[in-house]
């Protein structure tokens, strides 16, 4: 009877990793293979290889791994400080709260802030810059996603650094270290696993954006995600677009094995 | 021993000033009777009077809490029994299979998960809607919930278990009144997390929501896509208030359930 109660546990979940989670992955993988007339073909990935998606996986890339790197710069300082401090759980609580606001108000809010006439060239008006264009720019796309981004990136590397064990660097600096090998030598290391968590966190929506995309950099920059989603909305080109959607899963999980993950909570 | 510095507490400031200025900035002019976010020039209260006028909208959100709240339900019962089902899996391949399966979705870009999830959906012949929208919310909040779920039931003592059979209690029994009791709050904050999963999400929903159904995230992005028109930063505001009012709740409900079950940010 046990058993049978058992069974019958597995079988919504099973039915749910059938349907949702191998047949998807299986569909897309068998629409890259056709064209727009639905012929069996390899075209599409040969496509990937032509020097026009070769730019634009190259600068989705590039886009990727500068807000990956500004996140890592702003969120480790301040993942440091914040268990350093006597209100440790209020202050993460507070990193946490944008992070569960809707992204599409916060990417709308930029849209003010940047503005000609907004808050962030009053500032520069104020200090003598003066008036530019900054909505629609590579900057204010970085700008955007970092933002955005943050919070990912600064929970897993302040749960790395919150287990980390005082009395090592303590020991360290009985030893005659400075903090700053210190940190090179004992900190960083130590916490290397949150960091790669909050890369693998960023680096991988970073290449699938789509939505700020078009918002904040108005076309201009053109990611993964936002080529998938044309190909699929769009041009209605399914098998391009499946194709650059497998090229997308690839690439996430040589990543996966790169930054070398570790199953965590469950053994 | 060490001198305090005072550049932590600077450089935290303005980590906050930064991560909290656009919400403040996009409350602030929706009460500007200016109509542009750059001067206010008066206080009004006539966008949120629009907002309250506005049916169609009203209808959406409707749309959006009854997408959640379903996708939320449905998605937790199911994601408990997985991870019953996991916890009871005598061979560790496949414990481990599933495990990794289960992974799948968390991990996933949206544009992938919306992509896959459009095809899926034109192939079955499912009309692109609300029925869709709540297949796919429930198909992405079911891996969380598990994740959620999976510690309590593994800290639990087998020998509760085994004490309650000893004792006479059916198998029924034993779930419904050792099992869950024990595991709820890994249960709330699954139903939680998958609750503000499906508030939140824009890209999944982009892709399969036909023409004549959208959530709120879909229609403020088509509305945003048209410029700036401070009935957004009205509706802003009140999804803010909604979303503190969110995390209070979830708050004092870990709390009271005494252990807080890892809460936050499950983006993996």
């Amino acid at each position: 009877m046990e058993n049978r109660a058992r069974k019958l546990y597995l079988i919504p979940y099973v039915l749910w990793i059938g349907l949702f989670v191998v047949t998807p992955i299986l569909l897309v993988v068998y629409y890259s293979f056709f064209d727009l007339n639905g012929n069996f073909t390899v075209a599409n990935y040969e496509k990937l290889f032509t020097p026009v998606y070769i730019k634009m996986i190259l600068s989705s890339f590039w886009y990727a791994f500068l807000i990956t790197a500004f996140c890592l710069l702003i969120a480790y300082p301040a993942a440091y400080f914040i268990t350093k401090s006597k209100y440790k759980q209020l202050l993460l609580l507070l990193i946490i709260l944008p992070s569960w606001i809707n992204l599409l108000l916060k990417a709308y809010a930029f849209l003010g802030i940047f503005s000609t006439y907004g808050a962030a060239n009053s500032f520069l008006e104020a200090v003598g810059i003066g008036t530019r264009q900054i909505l629609f720019t590579d900057f204010s796309f970085v700008f955007v996603a970092v933002y955005i981004f943050i919070p990912f990136m600064l929970l897993p590397i302040f749960n790395a650094l919150d287990k980390l064990n005082p009395t090592l660097i303590d020991a360290s600096r009985d030893l005659g270290a400075s903090a700053w090998i210190t940190f090179q030598k004992v900190v960083f290391p130590l916490t290397i696993d949150g960091v790669k968590s909050g890369v693998q966190a960023v680096f991988i929506p970073a290449l699938s954006l789509f939505m700020i995309t078009r918002l904040i950099a108005g076309n201009r920059v053109i990611t993964l995600g936002t080529a998938i989603e044309q190909h699929f909305l769009i041009t209605q080109d399914w098998g391009m677009g499946s194709a650059i959607a497998v090229f997308l899963i690839i690439t996430m999980v040589v990543i996966m094995v790169v930054t070398g993950t570790r199953k965590r909570g469950v053994q | 021993m060490k001198k305090k510095s005072l550049w932590p507490k600077v450089y935290l400031a303005f980590v906050f000033i930064v991560l909290y200025a656009p919400i403040f900035y996009l409350t602030f002019y929706s009460f500007n009777s200016g109509g542009t976010m750059n001067d206010f020039e008066g206080f009004t209260l006539d966008w949120y009077k629009e907002l309250f006028q506005d049916t169609r909208l009203l209808i959406i959100v409707l749309n959006t809490i009854i997408i959640a709240l379903l996708s939320a339900a449905i998605s937790t019962i199911i994601g408990v029994l997985g991870a019953l089902a996991i916890v009871y899996m005598k061979k560790r391949a496949a414990k481990n299979a599933l495990l990794s399966l289960n992974n799948v979705l968390i991990v996933s870009p949206d544009v992938i998960i919306g992509a896959s999830f459009l095809i899926l959906f034109t192939i079955i012949g499912i009309k692109l809607g609300f029925t869709s929208v709540l297949l796919s919310h429930v198909a992405f909040s079911i891996p969380i919930v598990v994740i959620m779920v999976l510690p309590k039931l593994q800290e639990m003592s087998l020998s509760l278990i085994d004490a309650a059979r000893d004792l006479g209690a059916s198998h029924w029994d034993v779930l419904s009144k050792v099992i869950l009791p024990y595991i709820s709050p890994g249960i709330f904050a699954g139903f939680f997390l998958a609750l503000t999963y499906s508030l939140d999400d824009f890209a999944v929903t982009f892709f399969v929501t036909g023409n004549g159904f959208t959530t709120l995230s879909v229609e403020i992005y088509s509305l945003a896509r048209r410029g700036i028109s401070l009935n957004i930063n009205a509706l802003s505001t009140l999804l803010f208030l909604f979303t503190i009012l969110l995390v209070i709740g979830y708050y004092f409900i870990t709390k009271r359930n005494g252990r807080t079950a890892g809460a936050g940010g499950g983006n993996e």
